[in-house]
């Protein structure tokens, strides 16, 4: 991001400065420039039905970082993302199993892992301890945890309603998830939310100079309870997300999701110092991954050169992001 | 002290007394900050605020502010004691401080940092049941607020990372200017800045003096103090000093007194 502050302000030059200062303008480039590989390379990748499975697969990730991205412009980070969101998996499919009404244990499940997210950010509120510790706590505690509740395995979960965020509607052509439907949904709100209500400018503002939000008389600690809390209720609709996706209760699933919504928020240029970014950016960013996997799929390259050139997105991201602020 | 008539110092004595403390002490367990302290601002005026390091300055400034309680004594705004229970409750009461580091969010733009924590929302059902912000209006209120002061910069959307130290300072000084309602306490304004930059910013403090509130102003820069303020309040060893003003005391009269080599 150049900075253009001379003394005579230039129209064009800002202009400039605001199209490539903003956030998301690099990495949707980026996103464009892999669709065009994919789709010169291969025709099968533009193809409705194809664009359907690559958003299908984003789902997941793509709401795990809408509760990533919050907690990183507060200048934090959360390594209890995937165990908070299989906890929901696992509450809920064990409750309806033992036959409880599904939207009740569903609705449980959410409660559990919002609780969850709460606890974290208490710890990192009133005692101060530092977001990276607490969550790493809490991903060790859920783990082991999670291993005892289901003793050990996976287990099916067959009820529709918590199958029903598979369930298809077509779109002129395209075949959407109800799971779809909802990630937008969410992405449309917590936009809103950061962008349009002071709640949001507060988020910018703790990630940015925590001393300077409490000298205002933003109530900071509060403030950051309320991210966490609302980042847990997100893992928790992500848990309904995942169970339309796979009917599958599993304690050993989603291994990756940390890195992969880590991966999303910081590709989609929002800064892990806080305080800059945004979700626009991870939308994008969670798409990233998305076409990447699918498109090298269909290229037929193996599954580890995904994972490698995941790797080497993050790295340049951060890289770029750092460049930039060393500039200011 | 008796020049009342003197044009550069305009209401002072006759001038109705905003904010006094009398008698205040603070006591850290055996360590004595402040051992019965006296201070007197006047509407309308800039009241320097000078002392060595360790004299007390910033101690007293906190306990004005309510960022910290006295151990005993009496704080009084407009003739009525009040007692601050955090740097809010001064703020409410009209008393804005603008701070050493600013307290702003670099990567936030003008506007934002301006209404930072006093945000406004969209009128109607828009900003009472959907919480929406008026950004519009905060933009127009901002940049009023910058021209109201004749200060300029290149545009009210960019970021305050973007600015110079000196706006940066005037942004800050903007903001307490925009809500205070009785005075403003400044916390070494020109401490990081240039000559020019110092020099825009002193014309700032004079405009929000002009608009009929009191400034505090704590400054280690005597040619600036001597400058600018309409009287001088002299810390020692946690107490008043003395009072003087730039008319009928030298800058050498000052640091005599100061370090205690003189009395007023």
């Amino acid at each position: 991001m150049s900075t253009v502050i001379p003394s005579s302000p230039d129209r064009k030059a800002s202009l400039k400065a605001r199209i490539f200062g903003t956030p998301s303008v690099g990495p949707f480039l980026v996103l464009l420039a892999f669709c065009i590989i994919f789709a010169l390379t291969n025709p099968r990748f533009l193809a409705t039905h194809n664009l359907s499975i690559i958003l299908q697969q984003t789902v997941i990730i793509g709401v795990l970082a809408i509760g990533q991205t919050l907690v990183i412009l507060t200048a934090g980070i959360d390594l209890a993302v995937g165990a908070i969101c299989v906890l929901g998996t696992i509450i809920a499919g064990k409750m309806v199993n033992l036959g409880y009404d599904p939207v009740l244990s569903m609705g449980f499940a959410i409660l559990v892992c919002t609780a969850a997210g709460l606890s974290a950010g208490s710890l990192i509120s009133a005692l101060k301890l530092p977001p990276f510790i607490v969550t790493l706590g809490i991903l060790g505690i859920l783990t082991a945890a999670l291993r005892l509740i289901s003793s050990g395995g996976a287990f099916a979960v067959r009820d529709p309603f918590l199958a029903w965020t598979g369930n298809t509607m077509k779109l002129g052509g395209f075949v959407l998830t109800y799971g779809v439907l909802i990630m937008f949904l969410l992405y449309g709100v917590v936009w809103y939310l950061l962008n349009e209500t002071k709640w949001g400018r507060h988020v910018y503002a703790i990630g940015n100079n925590p001393e300077a939000a409490r000298l205002v008389g933003i109530p900071v600690r509060r403030h950051l309870l309320s991210v966490y809390l609302g980042a847990g209720l997100i893992y928790g609709i992500g848990a309904w997300l995942a169970l339309g996706r796979i009917p599958n209760a599993d304690p050993n699933a989603m291994q990756t999701a940390n890195l992969d919504s880590i991966t999303a928020v910081v590709i989609g240029g929002t800064s892990l110092f806080g305080g800059r970014g945004g979700l626009i950016g991870t939308l994008i960013g969670a798409l990233i991954v998305g076409v990447l996997r699918n498109g090298l799929t269909l290229a037929g390259i193996d599954p580890l050169w995904q994972d490698l050139v995941t790797g080497i997105l993050v790295i340049v991201a951060v890289a770029l992001d750092q460049m930039s602020r060393r500039k200011n | 002290m008796s020049d009342v008539n003197s044009p550069m110092a305009p209401a002072t004595l006759s001038a109705p007394v905003v904010l006094e403390a009398r008698n205040v002490i603070k006591t850290y367990g055996h360590v004595t900050a402040l051992a019965g302290v006296d201070f007197e601002l006047r509407a309308g005026e800039i009241l320097a605020v000078v002392g060595d390091n360790g004299a007390g300055k910033s101690t007293l400034i906190k306990a004005l502010t309510g960022a910290l309680h006295p151990t005993s004594g009496e704080i009084l705004l407009d003739g009525i004691p009040v007692h601050f229970k955090g740097p809010l409750d001064a703020r409410h009461a009209g008393i804005e401080t603008v701070y050493q580091d600013l307290a702003m969010a670099p990567a936030l733009d003008i506007a934002s940092n301006l209404f930072l924590g006093r945000e406004l929302r969209a009128p109607g059902i828009l900003g009472s049941v959907f919480r929406r912000l008026d950004k519009k209006r905060m933009r127009q209120e901002a940049q009023r607020a910058m021209s109201d002061l004749k200060f300029r910069l290149p545009s009210i959307d960019n970021a305050v990372e973007a600015l110079s130290g000196g706006q940066r300072q005037g942004v800050a000084v903007a903001r307490a200017a925009l809500f205070a309602r009785k005075l403003v306490i400044m916390d070494e304004p020109t401490a990081a800045l240039g000559v020019r930059e110092t020099g825009q910013v002193l014309e700032l403090i004079r405009s929000i003096r002009e608009r009929g509130l009191a400034v505090v102003l704590i400054s280690h820069n005597m040619p600036n103090v001597f400058d600018i303020a309409d009287r001088i309040h002299i810390m020692r060893l946690g107490r008043r000093a003395a009072v003087v003003t730039p008319k009928t005391h030298s800058m050498n009269d000052v640091v005599a007194i100061m370090t205690g080599a003189a009395t007023a």
